[in-house]
């Protein structure tokens, strides 16, 4: 299991790097850097200072060199918006968005997961074709425009629920659904079709054989084994998380790295989205690791490996 | 065969490729022209509605009909170009990685894991803001969405056909690789491609309305519906029909988009296994 | 050493239906097995004796295939009419079955022993610590060396052939009187297989209980099984002693299988080989089923299926050409 662990490590610290070199080139590459990274109102000084600093007037390598070392240092830039690294500013934020992604998964795992084991147990007849209906609408839906209805149907017309910023649990309500459906659809259908794949198999005909319920077989026996592919394939849930916490935020102004990313593209402030993006690989290679490991544990084979 | 066909969703995506082609004979009104004394006037079927503005104006005085009409026409612009960037990257990068195969393979294959593990919206974001907003950069930012999927799945139907017999002759006869792919490998591989493109036109236009969304798109006063929703937000309290309608027909569309690809696959699916 | 009938099969019809047409898994199968008799069922792959098995355990894949005629009498009780409930009682109970490939056998995400216990405590009921005792003596039973670590391992650190052992231990668990094998040695090294059968003949012995022994492997078949049923396209076409069968194989199809068997001690020749192949079971035709492939075949052959005769001492074939002249 070790090796596996130290494995996924080095995959993630791979990924990281090749972020930030595409960071890096696309913001050296495609813009101007220069103009890109001063706040306004900088004098021909700034400029000079900023083009020394960051090597800008030598070889690109050099120029990535420096930006590679400067990362290590913990130095992400300075946001032109806020004056403040951008490192700083990222992790204030960040505890907000962690928040709700705990509770966002809670949720589609509570909904998502039965809807995908109720689909296969009833594969073709109408409830099967009923999920099937909740999850094609539910890729159809922009989840923004859901925030946006669910804002209207509860806080405006009913009143329920607050529209947005952070407060007690009532807050929490709507943008822990709105990020949660982005997961919904995806976690039931790959829920469907691995359970389909392991209804299957011969390890059930012989619980059958053993004379078991079908509840055990199903819950017990069929469950477990259905839910490791969900944890490989976990990665592009993340994906998903990341960029739905950035339209979540956003809809209900929520002081999360979301809005923050958001404000950074309205704003035009490229060191910070330079750093959120950089530091947001960071997360998902964190967060990547932790789901590994899980699934380390919940599959015997490879523990004992 | 034509008896089971999707008739509704074919009949919503007919109705919005025609708003699209022929916006300005449709619209009632220039989607962008400002009138103030008809600010925030409701769809015509609550009070203080009319016939003139059928869907209500939003806080400019615009007609939010024809902005949505205008606005299909950008959605399906940027849907076709970002198909055609994004898809034939990711089928040129399937084929070439697929047939030539080795270390190239193994570095394209890695690229693609980690564009599946990392967000592109992000670098699409990042893009906007170095290259400004605007036409290109939107299609190349969800080009970016698009290209690991393609690019993956065509390389596996590559692998299968790189095995097969009339590849070998081709190579006994002494092609080239160049040639190989293109005039073998390409016309294989176009029906698979096909239903890739089905499949992701849904996903193009939620990515295009997204981007919008979060000021990363077509910059204004062009009407998209993204923008609509994301300028409709702040007046939901007193006027909901300028947010909600734009993501009602969003909705609608890839809604209709994927049942109808759903089917056309089912048609396609028993030739394609036939390969 | 044979008892009174434990198991009886009356005209089994099992189909499946299909997009296509009706597939005639079963087609008319009766055979009876006694008190600790082995019966091999043998035949080619898709004559129907996977599903014959499952039918008689009811467990056959969902949706497309049904049971649709004949009785399944265990102890006089017809299975085809219990409720859900009652076969679940009855399975790993009163009768129990091995399946054919120990890798997939096993749910790899639990352990030996939890799968192992899960059995043994859906019949007893008993406190943990019992349970537990009783599961490592179980895979001491069946010759597992050092069951008190086995018993926390799982799937995948086993070989082939102690999985195989667990799943016969599981089988045994429930103390049933009818074993159904489904080719429990074909997926095994060669070495083991005999091993294995001889572990199977042991437990049988002890226990008198009955196995219905499904295999396509004659020489299994010699070493095991006191009687034999040879099947065809979906049906049983010769039944009788395995010496009998062996010394007089009456039906032409068990005389090409049997000839078709390498003999390692006989003169090297050209292997017999069966023409042709078996029909579709979606087709199936009017009169005998091996008629196109038999070299003995007469008009009548392709008209009527043949009726059953008696060839010997409990000994019969289906074969227009045993009809008394």
């Amino acid at each position: 299991m070790k090796r596996y662990i130290v494995q996924r490590l080095l995959q993630g610290v791979v990924l990281l790097f090749m972020v930030a070199a595409i960071v890096f080139f696309l913001g050296r590459l495609t813009g101007n850097p220069v103009d890109l990274m001063l706040p306004e109102g900088s004098t021909p000084e700034d400029r000079i200072a900023l083009i020394k600093t960051l090597g800008l007037d030598g070889p690109l390598y050099q120029q990535f060199l420096i930006f590679i070392g400067n990362a290590l240092n913990g130095d992400l830039g300075t946001s032109i918006r806020m004056r403040e690294p951008t490192v700083d500013v990222f992790f204030s934020r960040l505890p907000n968005t962690l928040a709700i992604i705990p509770w966002a998964i809670l949720f589609a795992v509570l909904v998502g997961i039965p809807l995908g084991v109720v689909a296969a147990l009833n594969r073709g007849n109408i409830v099967d074709r009923a999920a099937g209906a909740i999850a094609v609408l539910g890729i159809a839906t922009p989840s923004f425009w859901l925030g946006v209805v669910l804002i209207f149907v509860f806080s405006v017309e009913l009143g329920w629920l607050p529209s947005g910023r952070m407060g007690g649990p009532e807050h929490y309500v709507l943008p822990v659904i709105t990020l949660g459906s982005f997961l919904i659809a995806g976690f039931m259908r790959l829920v469907r079709s691995s359970m389909l794949d392991v209804m299957g198999s011969e390890f059930v005909k012989l619980a059958r054989i053993k004379g078991l319920n079908e509840g055990v077989v199903v819950w017990k026996h069929c469950l477990r084994n259905a839910l490791i592919p969900v944890l490989t394939l976990w990665g592009v849930f993340v994906g998903n998380l990341i960029t739905g916490a950035i339209i979540v935020e956003t809809v209900f102004a929520w002081p999360g790295v979301g809005r923050l990313t958001y404000e950074a593209v309205i704003y035009r402030d490229f060191p910070l989205l330079q750093a959120i993006i950089i530091l947001k690989a960071m997360l998902i290679l964190v967060i990547n690791l932790t789901v590994d490991i899980l699934y380390a544990y919940v599959d015997p084979r490879i523990r004992l490996a | 065969m034509m008896r089971n066909a999707p008739w509704v969703p074919i009949c919503i995506i007919s109705v919005m490729i025609c708003m699209a082609l022929f916006a300005p004979l449709l619209a009632p009104f220039s989607p962008i022209d400002q009138a103030l004394r008809e600010r925030l006037v409701p769809p015509f079927w609550m009070d203080g509605g009319s016939m003139s503005h059928i869907l209500g104006t939003d806080a400019f005085g615009r007609d939010v009909l024809s902005r949505l009409i205008y606005g299909a026409r950008v959605s399906l612009l940027v849907a076709l170009l970002a198909l055609t960037a994004g898809g034939g990257v990711g089928l040129v990068i399937g084929i070439v990685s697929g047939y030539i195969g080795g270390t190239l393979d193994n570095l394209l294959m890695r690229l693609v894991d980690a564009a599946f593990t990392f967000p592109a919206i992000l670098f699409a974001l990042l893009l906007a803001v170095t290259m400004g907003q605007g036409l290109v950069t939107l299609v190349i930012a969800i080009s970016l969405l698009l290209w690991a999927s393609f690019a993956r799945v065509i390389r596996g139907e590559v692998l299968t056909l790189r095995q097969r017999d009339f590849v070998a002759l081709a190579k006994v006869r002494g092609c080239s690789s160049l040639r190989i792919m293109l005039t073998h490998i390409l016309p294989n591989v176009l029906n698979t491609f096909m239903v890739l493109v089905t499949l992701n036109i849904g996903v193009v236009i939620i990515a295009e309305a997204s981007l919008s969304f979060l000021g990363a798109g077509i910059p204004p006063p062009t009407p998209t519906w993204g923008l609509m929703i994301s300028e409709g937000r702040g007046r939901i309290a007193d006027a909901w029909w300028v947010a909600l309608i734009p993501g009602f027909a969003i909705t609608l569309l890839v809604l209709s988009v994927n049942l109808f690809g759903d089917w056309l696959r089912d048609r396609l699916d028993p030739q394609l296994r036939q390969l | 050493m044979s008892g009174e009938v434990i198991l009886e099969i009356r005209d089994l019809h099992t189909h499946f239906f299909l997009r296509r047409g009706v597939l005639k898994a079963v087609d008319g199968v009766s055979f009876t097995l006694r008190r600790g008799e082995v019966l091999g069922l043998v035949g080619e792959s898709g004559c129907g004796k996977s599903m014959t098995a499952l039918s008689i355990m009811r467990l056959l894949p969902k949706g497309s295939a049904r049971t649709v005629a004949g009785q399944v009498l265990l102890g006089g009780d017809d299975l085809l009419r219990k409720t859900p409930r009652e076969m679940r009682d009855i399975r790993g109970g009163r009768i129990s079955m091995i399946l054919q490939d120990p890798q997939t056998s096993l749910n790899p995400v639990f352990s030996i022993g939890d799968q192992l216990r899960e059995a043994i405590f859906r019949r007893t009921h008993a406190a943990r610590r019992d349970v537990m005792r009783e599961a490592v003596a179980a895979l001491r039973h069946v010759d597992i060396a050092a069951p008190e670590q086995r018993i926390a391992q799982y799937p995948h650190q086993l070989s082939g052939g102690m999985k195989q052992r667990v799943v016969g231990a599981i089988a045994m668990s429930g103390h049933p009187e009818v074993l159904i094998a489904d080719e429990p040695t074909t997926a095994l090294d060669v070495t083991i297989q005999l091993q294995y059968l001889k572990l199977l003949k042991r437990l049988q012995q002890e226990s008198n209980m009955a196995i219905l022994f499904i295999t396509h492997d004659f020489g299994v078949v010699a070493r095991m099984c006191d009687r034999v049923a040879v099947m065809y396209a979906g049906r049983i076409v010769e039944c009788g002693p395995v010496r009998e069968v062996f010394e007089h194989p009456s039906h032409p199809y068990t005389q090409a299988l049997i000839a078709s068997v390498p003999q390692l001690s006989g003169t090297t020749g050209r292997l017999a080989t069966i023409d042709g192949q078996p029909p579709s079971m979606l087709d199936l035709p009017r009169g005998c089923r091996f008629a196109p492939r038999c070299k003995y075949a007469m008009p009548h052959c392709r008209d009527t299926y043949p009726d059953s005769f008696d060839v010997g001492v409990a000994h019969t074939a289906d074969c227009w050409r045993l009809a008394p002249a």
